[in-house]
C-alpha cells in the first residue's frame, strides 16, 4: 500500500521520535510512505486567526504537491490532519472558496481539485488498512502487563472525521489490545490538551493538562499513548510545570502509539525513538523489560561539580 | 429582513451579517437556539469573558465592540467539541477564528498575547515555509513576556538536552512559489 506522507513541522525535530518510530513501523507493516516533496507548514491553529484565504491557500499548496499517482495522504499530526482534511472538504463544499484558492495556487503554477487527495490520519491507516489481526500476527514482544491510557485529544476525531466516534473513539484501544497491552479506559481520552494555550494563558493550559494527567493516574495508567505532537509536548514537556503549579507529583511518560507498536513488533528501543521524552519512560517500560537509551549520561558526567561554581538557583529548583 | 439568532430581524451591513459573510458556512449562525451546548462543552469556557452561547446572543444584538474586545475567541482552543455537538450545525470554531481576524484587523483586543503569538508564528511560516519553534519562542517571549523567560529557559533546556529544538530554521526550497501563492491570496482577500 502506497501513500503520500506529510510529516508536518513538529516531526522534523520536537517530535522526531514519532517520525522515526512511524517510519520503522510502516516499513515492518509493508506500508510505503512517499514524503510530499517540499511540503510547507499547515499553519497550525494560527493562520486562520490572521487571514482566511491565505490560510487555506497555504494548506492547499501541500495537497497540490501530491503526485497524481498517489490517491491518499498519510498524516501523523492531528493538527495538520484537520487542516488538510478541512481544506479539501471546504473547497468541495464552498465553490467560491475553491475558486479563490485555485486562483492563489495558480500564481505559483499549481492547482488542486477538491477530492483529489484523500487525507487520512496515520492511526486510521494502521488500524483500518493494515488491521489489528495482521498486527497481532507481527507481535513478537507483547506489551503484557503494561497499563496504557490511549489519549486521542481533539483533532483526530473532531470535527466529524469519519473513521471513529468523535466523543468516544476506540481505534487506538483496539490497536493497543492487539499489541498485548492492558488498555485503560478513562473518561477524558478525547478531551483537549490545551493546544497553544501554554503560550497564551498558563493558568488555562495547566488546568487542562492537569485534568488529563489526573484522570489517567486515577485509572493507574503506566503510560499515556498519544497520536499528536502537540498533545505529546503539552503532557510531557509541561508536566513538570503542572506539578510545580499544583503541588502534584505526576510522573506519567507520554509516548506515541507508534513507539509502543515498534517495541511490540520487536524493533529496538532506538528504532522506537525512545530516550527523548522529558518524563522518563524507563520505570514504566521496565515492566516489559525495555531499556531506554540514556544519551544524557555521558553529558552529565562531563559537567563540573556544582560546588565548584556557585550559581544562583531558583527556589523551586533547589535539590 | 433576515432572521438573526434570536429570531429578530437583521439588517444588511451589520456586525452580525459581517461575521456570517466572513465565515464559510456562517449562514448557520442564524439558526442558533441559545441552548448553551457549546458553552457546556467548552474546556476553557469558565475562563472566558462570555461563553460561546453568550457571544452568539451578543452577535445577534450587534454588540461589536464588546464581542471583539472579549477574550472569548482567543481562549478558544480549537477542540471542536462545540462544533461537533451543536444541534444546529453552526461551525462555531470557524466563527471564533473569524472573530479573531476581525479583532486583529480592527485592533480591538485587550490582551495582546494571543494575537502576537499567532502573528509571530505566521511571520516565521511566511518567511521559511515551515514553523521554527526556537526562533518563534525566543522572539515571542523576549518581546512580549520577558518576565516569563526563566521558566521558558528550563523548558527550552529540557528540550535542547533531548535534541528536540532545532537551532537553525528549516526552510522549504521553493519559498518564492509559496510567497506568490500567499500574496495572491492576500490580494484576493483584500479585494473582497
Amino acid at each position: 500500500m502506497r501513500y503520500a506522507y506529510y510529516p508536518g513541522c513538529s516531526l522534523e525535530r520536537s517530535a522526531a521520535s514519532y517520525h522515526t518510530s512511524a517510519m520503522k513501523v510502516a516499513d515492518r507493516l509493508g506500508l510505503v510512505f512517499q514524503e510530499v516533496d517540499d511540503w510547507n507548514c499547515c499553519g497550525a491553529t494560527e493562520y486562520f486567526a490572521i487571514n482566511l484565504l491565505p490560510a487555506y491557500a497555504l494548506v492547499a499548496r501541500n495537497l497540490a504537491l501530491v503526485p497524481g499517482d498517489l490517491a491518499q495522504m498519510a498524516v501523523p499530526c492531528s493538527a495538520c490532519y484537520v487542516n488538510l482534511k478541512k481544506t479539501d472538504k471546504y473547497m468541495g463544499k464552498y465553490p467560491q472558496l475553491a475558486q479563490r484558492v485555485g486562483q492563489s495556487l495558480a500564481a505559483g503554477q499549481l492547482g488542486y481539485r477538491p477530492g483529489g487527495v484523500q487525507v487520512r490520519h496515520l492511526l486510521d491507516i494502521i488500524v483500518n488498512d493494515v488491521g489489528c489481526d495482521a498486527i497481532t500476527k507481527g507481535v513478537v514482544k507483547p506489551l503484557t502487563g503494561l497499563r496504557v491510557a490511549p489519549y486521542y485529544g481533539c483533532l483526530i476525531v473532531r470535527p466529524e472525521n469519519g473513521f471513529d466516534n468523535p466523543e468516544y473513539p476506540t481505534s487506538m484501544d483496539r490497536l493497543l489490545r492487539a499489541l498485548g497491552a492492558k488498555v485503560v479506559d478513562y473518561p477524558l481520552k478525547a478531551q483537549c490538551c490545551g493546544g497553544h494555550m501554554t503560550q497564551i494563558s498558563e493558568k488555562v493550559a495547566y488546568e487542562l493538562i492537569r485534568r488529563l494527567l489526573h484522570n489517567a493516574a486515577e485509572y493507574d495508567a503506566d503510560v499515556i499513548a498519544c497520536v499528536c505532537p502537540m498533545c505529546q509536548l503539552n503532557l510531557d514537556a509541561y508536566q513538570g510545570n503542572v506539578n510545580r503549579h499544583f503541588g502534584t507529583d505526576y510522573r506519567i511518560p507520554i509516548l506515541y502509539f507508534t513507539q509502543l507498536m515498534a517495541l511490540a513488533l520487536g524493533l529496538s528501543a532506538a528504532d522506537a525513538g525512545l530516550g527523548s521524552e522529558i518524563v522518563s519512560a524507563q520505570p514504566a517500560l521496565a515492566k516489559i523489560a525495555v531499556e531506554v537509551p540514556q544519551e544524557e549520561d555521558k553529558k552529565a558526567r562531563k559537567r563540573a561539580d556544582k560546588r565548584a561554581l556557585p550559581m544562583p538557583t531558583m527556589p523551586d529548583e533547589e535539590a | 429582513m433576515m432572521a438573526s439568532g434570536n429570531g429578530q430581524p437583521s439588517s444588511p451591513g451589520t456586525f452580525f451579517e459581517e461575521v456570517i459573510a466572513k465565515t464559510p458556512g456562517g449562514e448557520a449562525l442564524r439558526l442558533c437556539l441559545q441552548c448553551g451546548t457549546c458553552g457546556g462543552s467548552c474546556p476553557s469556557g469558565e475562563d472566558m469573558d462570555y461563553t460561546p452561547r453568550h457571544i452568539f446572543a451578543m452577535l445577534a444584538a450587534n454588540m461589536k465592540d464588546k464581542v471583539l474586545r472579549s477574550n472569548t475567541p482567543w481562549y478558544c482552543v480549537s477542540c471542536y467539541y462545540c462544533t461537533e455537538r451543536c444541534p444546529q450545525e453552526i461551525p462555531i470554531t470557524d466563527i471564533m477564528y473569524t472573530l479573531k481576524r476581525m479583532a486583529i484587523a480592527q485592533g480591538l483586543y485587550e490582551d495582546a498575547d494571543a494575537p502576537d503569538w499567532s502573528q509571530t508564528f505566521i511571520g516565521m511560516v511566511e518567511q521559511f515555509g515551515r514553523s521554527y519553534e526556537l526562533g518563534l519562542a525566543t522572539r515571542y517571549h523576549l518581546t512580549h513576556r520577558p518576565l516569563g523567560k526563566i521558566r521558558l529557559g528550563t523548558f527550552a533546556l529540557d528540550m535542547l538536552r533531548r535534541d528536540r529544538l532545532a537551532l537553525t530554521p528549516s526552510s522549504i526550497r521553493n519559498t518564492s512559489q509559496l510567497r506568490a501563492i500567499l500574496d495572491k491570496a492576500k490580494e484576493l482577500e483584500g479585494a473582497q
